[in-house]
């Protein structure tokens, strides 16, 4: 074997050397856990995207109308943030639909984790529920708009309304999912340890089921924050959404591309949070 | 401690489509308190089904099982033995499953503890059962621990802790070993042998491998298939002797060997008369 230069700390970070154990592997094409995180690529990549966003718009390549130089939106990003948008703060713009998506969650959770699991434990339950919830499943929540727009008006409670239908039905089919995915030689071996039909819920089922839940969870976020966004777009005077849809109309295109960004940046913090949040709570997932 | 006794069980299985499976045919069996009895046979010959219904997850077509004896605990007035029949699992049976049985979001610890926190016994009493438990599976430094960061073999100490944490009158033993390499096994078996000493336990115990079946039986049942049946039963000086003496030895030794390749024979016959059957 010829002596071969440990690659540094940084190189492996930047996924540009493969770290030791990948480098002593012959097959690697095919192999996913072989291909490196690629870091110094993104990197390159994010700087080439702002540089051309910076080049098209200084060399007058797209009107400001199309997409906004980097220093209009950076001015427009100071004003907002000082002054807010339509007299209401950036920050509360943001804050509403984060509470929005968090009620609309909530109340899912609060609903569709009990009803998954009666689906999951009881065949009345389950014949009486499993019609509806199929039915609805398919559909998208946004084409539940104008329906609830109908019954509702457009105040809070139907916004709210809207993003609970759109996480009940992802909570009830992952809560069913846990339920059905525990192992039956665990809770035989809960009742043979004397345990109670409550206490087997309790302490065997409702752990199992964790997991799986959370993956609803998580779900629910990034459909609830896509949702939420749509339904703002419609009818709603404060909201990221309403913010970018005003803001079209008076063809204020810096502050439509700030809304975007906020948007792709929320979901993505959603994502990263949630994750977190799953290792911390569930470190035994996936290894029953 | 009680009797346990299995009185002509049959089980017949109807399958949705299918021909009705005859998985056991007037099956009895009786099995005084304190026994080792191993349970050996080819796939299909019912015997997980016979350990099921011994547990109360499956009730049998016909036959019933009863636990027969006074409770160690509560001293009955009346001195007749009773004999109470099985109708679902209980905490007086208790159970060792292959694997994948014990809980993994809790410590080894709460999974030992399980059974005596469900029927809220005092916590001092629980934590010197516990502790008494996890010493002699040799798992004390190990408590605080998820169950999941153990390797199989520990895992399987934890398994039976978790069932004598809660004082069964009988265990049930559903191939505890049969996911351990080899040398581990040889290992856990000296275990069983230890604990069954220890606890004085009626222990019924499932298992592929003859040479388990033979060193840990104090009492060995080998079942036929088509329909599963008892076809001979052996009482062995195995494991008693296997307290005492080197397992290894013992396996070598030539009356070991002997059984061994006896009962091997046995079960190659009915493997190829199966395999007839399918065939014609």
């Amino acid at each position: 074997m010829s002596e071969q230069k440990q690659p540094s700390k940084l190189a492996i970070w930047l996924g540009v050397r493969d770290n030791s154990f990948t480098r002593q592997k012959t097959v690697k094409f095919g192999d996913a856990s072989a291909v490196n995180s690629g870091r110094a690529y993104g990197i390159v990549t994010v700087a080439f995207l702002i540089f051309l966003w910076w080049l098209a718009t200084s060399q007058g390549w797209v009107k400001p109308i199309f997409w906004p130089s980097l220093d209009e939106v950076f001015t427009r990003l100071g004003k907002l943030l000082d002054e807010g948008f339509r007299n209401v703060a950036l920050w509360d713009h943001v804050s509403i639909s984060v509470y929005r998506v968090l009620s609309g969650v909530f109340y899912g959770a609060l609903i569709g984790i009990p009803l998954g699991f009666a689906m999951g434990l009881s065949s009345v339950a389950k014949g009486v529920f499993d019609p509806v919830v199929e039915f609805i499943r398919p559909i998208p929540p946004l084409a539940l708009i104008p329906l609830i727009i109908l019954w509702f008006g457009i105040d809070e409670f139907a916004k709210i309304f809207l993003l609970f239908l759109a996480s009940l039905f992802i909570m009830t089919i992952a809560a069913r999912a846990g339920v059905s995915s525990v192992r039956v030689s665990k809770v035989h071996a809960a009742y043979s340890l004397g345990a109670s039909k409550l206490q087997v819920l309790l302490r065997v089922i409702l752990p199992n089921a964790l997991p799986e839940i959370f993956t609803g969870l998580r779900t629910s976020m990034g459909v609830c924050w896509g949702t939420v966004v749509a339904a703002e777009l419609v009818a709603a005077d404060k909201g990221v959404g309403s913010m970018i849809m005003i803001a079209k109309n008076f063809l204020n295109t810096d502050i439509v591309v700030i809304g975007i960004v906020i948007i792709g940046l929320i979901g993505f913090a959603i994502e990263i949070f949630m994750r977190y949040l799953e290792r911390k709570l569930i470190p035994w997932r996936g290894k029953g | 401690m009680k009797a346990l006794n299995v009185e002509n069980v049959s089980m017949i299985f109807t399958v949705p489509g299918g021909d009705p499976v005859h998985a056991l045919k007037d099956v009895s069996l009786r099995m005084e308190p304190g026994e080792l009895v191993s349970v050996l046979g080819p796939s299909g010959c019912g015997k997980t089904t016979l350990l099921n219904i011994i547990a109360g997850f499956l009730a049998p077509t016909s036959g019933r099982i009863t636990l027969e004896g006074k409770a160690d605990s509560t001293a009955s007035v009346v001195d007749k033995p009773v004999a109470d029949v099985v109708r679902g699992p209980g905490a007086e049976r208790g159970m060792v499953f292959q694997q994948g049985a014990l809980f993994e979001w809790m410590t080894v610890e709460k999974n030992v503890s399980f059974g005596p926190r469900m029927a809220r016994k005092p916590k001092g009493e629980i934590k010197a059962t516990v502790d008494h438990l996890l010493e002699t599976v040799g798992l004390q430094d190990f408590s605080k621990k998820p169950v999941y960061q153990l390797s199989g073999g520990m895992q399987q100490r934890v398994a039976l802790a978790r069932c004598l944490a809660n004082d069964p009158e009988v265990i049930l033993m559903d191939e505890p070993l049969g996911a351990l390499d080899a040398l581990t096994r040889e290992k856990m078996q000296g275990l069983v042998l230890q604990l069954w000493e220890e606890t004085g336990k009626t222990i019924i115990l499932i298992t592929h491998s003859v040479e388990e079946a033979l060193f840990l039986g104090e009492r060995l049942i080998v079942m036929a298939p088509r329909p599963g049946r008892i076809e001979k039963e052996y009482r062995l000086p195995f494991a008693k002797r296997g307290l005492k003496e080197s397992p290894r030895e013992i396996k070598a030794s030539p009356d070991f060997i002997e059984k061994r390749e006896e009962i091997l024979s046995m079960i190659w016959e009915m493997e190829e008369e199966i395999m007839g059957q399918a065939e014609g």
